[in-house]
């Protein structure tokens, strides 16, 4: 088959989906970070940064979600796994972190210390998902 | 002791079949173990207004709606003329919200209550001829601003709005305010989350007690924002300073002084989401500098993590309360009885519930009596004003003030259905027959 002796052609993603998935990683890390310093040092403020900017990475990530959803519908079979894989890491990425939306809302300390574990593991799930998604993926053979 | 309390509890748990864990009164309630799934209980009961199906009352007496269409009707007080003076209105607008949640839970809640605009006025109801019906009605005073507790003292009429206590000059018979009102003493009322002022007066006329609701569920508005909140205050009357009378009181929506003992009474409002039996809100006898637990414990030493960092010297002083009402149950009213309410309940007190919104099975909705024996509360509530939460759980009406006129009648504020109840006992009244049978008395 020709596609197998080919080189793979990477593509970047599309503009408008690249800015939506530059939101989920640093808005999560923010909380992650809100999160530390509320453990630290009781200070109320904190928890309540944390729960916007949860909210704000759910958000623009639910839109980042959906492009990578369209993204499996895509014609061809090349990197195929790859757009999967990237589905999969941000629908995880979402779940956790709605799931920390709800710990989150439990009054004052009741958040603590799973809103803080929640986070960790969105924010790094994150991580992933952005890795991934910058990596580009391969281009169809007939592109 | 123990006999009657297991058969209370039975009698309850046979009453409300569908409740898993039915709630917990009286003076020593088994608390069970914290626990908050990912989602809170919430289940608003709608409002169902508009029928003409009267709340139950205990037979002998009869009720009637004396006030309608009133513009959130929250806690009366009853002139030593027999007028009645209401104090409507709706406060804590600047409570802003901080957090997503605050948004969600605020559009949940605004469900079960009444869209009417707050009043901020005292209306003022006359039954000149003493039959029970109130034929006028007139307001006494407006702009006020969200005025809860009310007292008499002499020639001074004292509310307690959402930001400070005002003092109105009164002459007896007096219908309408002569002035505006001078401030007294100025009320901590930033963020206001719990806004109510509740108040009354000391027996020797000297102090107005009034209670100020702590300033979130359990600090999440940070610590600083609880600085003199969840307490009630000592006011002198005549230079209107303050002291801290007692403390840890989470919300403390009603104040009344027991008239044998001359003790200051209230009921409380606990804090929420940790279970659908945690914690009770409570009646007590409120000590001078007593501390009662909130944020740092409930029912005495029961610690509440979530209020951090901890103050374990609090803690270890913190008061257990009298008398458990249950949790969630809202209590917003509470008055002392007098032996003109007929002898099942000449003495104890009547508590209005304004019901829970954050109970998995709705609880409250009613005004109950608890009596008292050797001036504490013995035995279990009695349903005094009951029915308005209907079979297919919504409600006609949610129970606020409750004051008991000295000559026979307990007057129940509703600010749902905006109406102001007045149930007596039916020998006393003869005028509270049906109305059909009226114009052939008048006949006759």
């Amino acid at each position: 088959m020709a596609a197998i002796s080919e080189p793979c052609r990477w593509r970047p993603l599309h503009p408008l989906h690249a800015i939506l998935l530059a939101f989920p990683f640093p808005l999560f890390l923010g909380s992650l970070l809100s999160d530390i310093a509320y453990w630290r040092t009781y200070e109320i403020q904190w928890i309540n940064f944390s729960q916007w900017l949860n909210a704000g990475g759910l958000l623009v990530g639910a839109f980042a979600l959906l492009w990578a959803l369209l993204g499996l519908f895509r014609r061809g079979t090349a990197g195929r796994s790859r757009r999967i894989a990237y589905f999969l890491v941000l629908l995880a990425m979402w779940i956790v972190g709605f799931i920390g939306a709800l710990v989150h809302a439990k009054d004052a300390w009741a958040t603590m210390p799973e809103g803080l574990y929640l986070a960790a593991v969105t924010a790094a799930l994150a991580l992933i998902a952005a890795w991934i998604g910058y990596s580009g993926f391969p281009a169809r053979e007939m592109d | 002791m123990r006999a009657t309390l297991l058969i209370g509890v039975l009698a309850i748990a046979l009453s409300a079949c569908d409740d898993p864990e039915p709630i917990q009164y009286g003076t020593n309630p088994d608390l069970p173990e914290p626990e908050r799934g990912l989602l809170p209980s919430m289940k608003i009961p709608r409002p169902a207004l508009g029928g003409d199906e009267l709340p139950t009352v205990p037979e002998g007496f009869t009720i009637e709606a004396i006030a309608t269409d009133l513009l959130i009707p929250r806690q009366t007080l009853v002139l030593p003329n027999g007028d009645i003076l209401v104090a409507e209105g709706r406060g804590g607008a600047d409570a802003p919200a901080l957090r997503p949640k605050d948004i969600i839970a605020g559009f949940i809640k605004g469900l079960g209550r009444t869209s009417v605009d707050s009043g901020d006025r005292l209306t003022l109801l006359r039954d000149a001829d003493g039959d029970g019906s109130y034929e006028t009605q007139g307001i006494f005073a407006d702009n006020l601003n969200a005025p809860y507790g009310l007292a008499l003292i002499d020639d001074g009429l004292y509310v307690a709005n959402q930001d400070a206590v005002v003092r109105f000059d009164y002459r007896e018979g007096q219908t309408e305010a002569s002035s505006p009102p001078t401030t007294v003493t100025e009320l901590p009322s930033m963020i206001n989350h719990h806004w109510t002022k509740a108040m009354t007066a000391s027996e020797d006329g000297r102090y107005l007690y009034v209670g100020i609701g702590s300033n979130s569920n359990i600090t999440e508005r940070g610590i600083v924002a609880e600085e003199d909140r969840a307490m009630v205050w000592q006011i002198d009357v005549e230079t209107g300073m303050h002291r801290r009378y007692a403390t840890g009181l989470r919300n403390p929506t009603a104040l009344a002084i027991h008239p044998q003992t001359g003790e200051l009474w209230a009921v409380v409002n606990e804090r929420d989401e940790i279970g659908d039996n945690l914690v009770p809100d409570y009646l007590t006898s409120v000590e001078d500098g007593g501390f009662y637990g909130w944020p740092y414990s409930y029912w005495g030493q029961n610690v509440d993590p979530r209020a951090q960092p901890q103050d374990p010297d609090k803690v270890a002083s913190a008061i257990a309360p009298d008398y458990s009402l249950g949790a969630h149950v809202a209590a917003l009213g509470v008055d002392f009885s007098n032996p003109a309410m007929g002898e099942d309940f000449a003495e104890g007190v009547f508590v209005g519930q304004h019901g829970s919104w954050n109970r998995s099975v709705p609880v409250g909705f009613k005004v109950i009596f608890i009596p008292f024996r050797d001036d504490e509360p013995a035995g279990d509530p009695i349903d005094f004003v009951s029915g308005f939460l209907q079979d297919d759980g919504r409600t006609r009406g949610r129970p606020v003030g409750v004051t008991v006129d000295p000559r026979g009648a307990l007057i129940v504020a509703d600010d749902l259905a905006n109406t102001v109840w007045r149930i007596a006992p039916e020998q006393t009244q003869p005028a509270a027959e049906s109305p059909a049978a009226e114009p052939e008395v008048d006949e006759s």
